[in-house]
This record gives structure tokens, sequence and C-alpha cells, in this order.
């Protein structure tokens, strides 16, 4: 089954729908910069507000927790067949340099394998070469994990995205596990 | 018995901005500490359960898991997080947060270091995390 092309718009319609709605991504000031199936691109700016030692002004690493769970959480929703709610069960962190003052980082998650009730998720921090991370995760999330109507909040964005999803993630792939 | 002069713990945490980013304290009883880290809406992920975002959790068992080093091993540079597991055992509900670290083993340049994360019930705790932290980090330091 060929895979449908995401459109910038529809890009432009994740970002409203997978990070505007999410409290936390905004006062982290996330942006989704970049989106297919399985696969998600986000990036947090530079804010001296995020600093965690103050000595060298270098990000914390809380800061890439939070992006790569988050930039995970929407790969793995940009991999399932339907909208379900999801929830990080665990996320392993590996620090392999630190963020470079006054840079922006980009977080890169991959959803490489679907089950009937986990997603498995790696993923990369870095500045601008993904081959050179600051950090690297795994994790695994439970699906269909609540009883809460998936985000986002509003009827007529989730029905939207909900549209958009359905049109454009290819299922072919999906496992029962 | 000469008293042991104990580090403010809390001060030297305050010193660092994303700590106060996301409004966490430390609260000092004798040889014991417990971080908090108090309710704000900006802490959310999930607004319709609501629940804590998984990245702040996550940050807060970092956080607490250095704030226990400073408390031990001393307030001298801050430890650089090598590796982290976090383990979401619970969502976090919109209310403050406690946090309590253990350090699993010390060695010279690698401390062992577990944290768990409780909000009204300390049985019951929402996530826990373990991770090794660089101590004295040499020319080529780990993240963070």
């Amino acid at each position: 089954m060929a895979e449908k092309q995401i459109t910038d718009e529809h890009i432009a319609l994740m970002k409203d729908v997978l990070i505007q709605h999410v409290p936390h991504a905004r006062a982290l000031n996330m942006n989704v910069v970049n989106a297919k199936r399985n696969e998600a691109w986000l990036s947090v700016p530079y804010d001296e507000r995020f600093i965690g030692n103050p000595e060298t002004g270098v990000i914390h690493g809380g800061v890439i927790t939070s992006l790569l769970d988050n930039a995970c959480g929407i790969a793995v929703q940009l991999a399932l067949p339907e909208r379900l709610s999801i929830a990080t069960l665990d996320l392993r962190l590996d620090y392999m340099k630190p963020a470079t003052p006054k840079l922006d980082l980009t977080g890169h998650a991959h959803c490489y394998k679907v089950t009937k009730n986990i997603a498995f998720v790696r993923g990369t921090a870095y500045h601008t070469d993904e081959n050179d991370p600051i950090a690297t995760c795994v994790g695994t999330f439970m699906l269909a994990a609540n009883r809460a109507t998936p985000m986002p909040i509003s009827p007529e964005a989730a029905a939207e995205a909900e549209a958009i999803l359905k049109q454009n993630v290819d299922t072919s792939g999906g496992e029962k596990a | 018995m000469s008293a042991k002069q104990v580090p403010d713990i809390n001060a030297f945490m305050q010193r660092i901005p994303y700590a106060r980013f996301l409004g966490i304290t430390v609260d000092q009883r004798g040889n014991e500490i417990t971080t908090v880290m108090h309710f704000s809406e900006t802490l959310i992920g999930n607004p319709v359960l609501p629940a804590l975002h998984g990245g702040t959790i996550g940050a807060f068992l970092e956080i607490t898991a250095i704030a226990q080093l400073a408390f031990e091993a001393g307030t001298g540079p801050l430890p650089k997080p090598i590796g982290l597991t976090i383990d979401y055992l619970r969502s976090g509900r919109p209310m403050d947060t406690y946090g309590r670290a253990t350090i699993t083993k010390q060695g010279r340049r690698v401390a062992t270091v577990h944290a768990e994360a409780w909000q009204d019930d300390r049985s019951r705790p929402i996530a826990a995390a373990h991770g090794h932290f660089l101590l004295h980090p040499a020319d080529e330091p780990a993240g963070s």
C-alpha cells in the first residue's frame, strides 16, 4: 500500500494538534519542525531559564527528557492506525555530551514497532548533526492507556486530526501482538 | 557533640535556573531531604486527564538524584548524568509531587542513584528512575 504524503499543511495541523494542547510543550517553546509516518522532529530553542549548570550555561538534561519524551509520543501517534491515548511506560536516556550553550535543540524520534498494546520508540537529541548526538533514548509507550479521549481537547481539532491521521497513516504494517 | 556543617541544598538547587523553572524546592529535615515539584499548569502534558508531562517527571527525578548527590557527596561541581532510566508507574495528577533518592553506589567517579516520585501516597509512586552520574567530570564530560 502506497504511503500517502503528509503535506506541510498536515504538519502544521499536527503541530497545532499535538503541541499546542500540551501546556508543558508550550512552556518550553517546543515546535514540531518535521513529521512523517512513524517519525517526528521537534525543537526547543535555547532559553536561559532551562540552564542546568549556571557556571557553564549548559541546558539541563531534563529539557532533553521532555523534548525526547514528547517527540517519541508524537512519533507513536503518527505510527498508530487510529487515535489512541498513549502513556510513557519507560524511557531510557543516555547523555553523550553536554548541549552547547546558545544553540537550539532538535529531537528526532522514530517509532519502529507497534504491537497491540505497546509502541517501541527510539530518539536522538542534537543541534544540527544527528550523527553527533547530545543524547539518545529508547522508550516504550502503552497504547489505549486510559479512558480519556486522545489529545487534543477541542472536538473540532480532534475530528480534523483524526481525519488526517486516518487518511495519511498507512496501517498495512500494523502488528498484532 | 559538635554539629556537622550541613549544606543548604535548597539554596544550592535554587541556583539552577531549570529547577526554578519547574518549581522545584528541597525540604531538608535532619539527615533527609525531600524534593518537591510544586504544581503549576505549565507542567501538564495531557490536559484531557489531566496528567503531568512525562518529561517533567523525568526531569524532577533527575534533579532529585542530583540534590541527593549534592547532599551526600558535597556541593561542589554539579554531577553530570550519564544515563537515566525512567519507569512511569502511574499518571501524575495535577498536584504537588515529592521525590526521594538513594545513592545505591558511590564510586570515585561514578555514582549510581535510584529515585522515586510520589504524590499523596508514598506507597504508590508515580515514577521511579535509576541513573549513573559522573561526579568529578574529567575533560570529556557527559551531558547536562
